[in-house]
């Protein structure tokens, strides 16, 4: 699935990402607002949903190699942590879709939790 | 590489916004280095979760880096409380962390597991009432 697929389905809002960042492939997802779980269990993901907003999401999808931030239920992240996933490179996007159904449309549409990156 | 390369970082304790960019500047000097990505993310996540730590639990402290050709070596200093007991730190989901802090999306008790999780080796020395030291090895052959 390509970000840009991610945003539509989700009828998302691009907060930071280039149109070049949106044709991105990404494998894999996950959904959590506790960043310890996405630490622990997440391998090789490329998407995360949070509904949890401070700059240690950032960090953390930074840290795990992510490529997409997704915020639920119309959260939205602060310009500070706007300019540092765009300093990250990290797509974010928002929707005013809760955690379930956004991780569900994405589930269904064929983006699950274990894609493997084709190398 | 032929000599080791040693970094420092400051762990400053007052802001948890601020927590983990140490973490953020190593993982950087580590892909400047081509230092395989798979060992550059287990490396980065438990020097994270680490930094992590020091902000919640000890005011902060100092992490040390050691790279040399067989292993990433990060040692990370606190003056904090201590940890009493150590193997019951270690439990995954044992927490202490103040609910404040959960609700920032830590505290859940994965901290530690998850540095010995990504690394080779571990090393907990703690003093109750004098601090800290988590030394960690991840080799590189």
């Amino acid at each position: 699935m390509k970000i840009k697929e991610v945003k539509e389905y989700l009828g998302a809002e691009l907060l930071c990402g280039s149109e070049a960042e949106l044709e991105k492939d990404v494998y894999s997802a996950c959904g959590s607002d506790m960043m310890s779980d996405v630490l622990a269990y997440v391998k090789d993901q490329s998407v995360l949903l949070t509904g949890l907003v401070n700059p240690q999401v950032i960090r953390t999808a930074e840290m795990m190699d992510m490529i997409c931030l997704v915020f639920v239920r119309s959260k939205k992240p602060t310009p500070e942590m706007v300019a540092l996933a765009h300093e990250h490179g990290l797509v974010v996007l928002a929707t005013d879709k809760r955690m379930y159904e956004a991780c569900g449309i994405l589930y269904s549409n064929g983006l699950t939790s274990k894609g493997v990156k084709k190398r | 590489m032929s000599e080791a390369l040693t970094l420092h970082f400051d762990v400053n304790g007052e802001d948890f916004t601020s927590a983990g960019q140490a973490s953020v500047r190593f993982k950087k000097n580590m892909r400047e280095l081509g230092v395989d990505p798979e060992i550059i993310r287990r490396a980065s996540i438990a020097m994270y979760e680490g930094e992590i730590n020091m902000v919640i639990h000890a005011h902060g402290g100092v992490a040390d880096v050691n790279v040399t050709e067989d292993a990433i070596e990060i040692i990370l200093k606190d003056h904090g409380p201590g940890i009493p007991d150590i193997a019951k730190a270690m439990q995954e989901g044992y927490s202490t962390a103040p609910d404040n802090i959960r609700s920032l999306g830590f505290g859940a008790g994965m901290g530690l597991p998850n540095m010995k999780r990504y690394t080779d080796e571990m090393k907990i020395e703690s003093t109750v009432g004098v601090g800290t030291t988590v030394t960690m090895k991840i080799k590189l052959k």
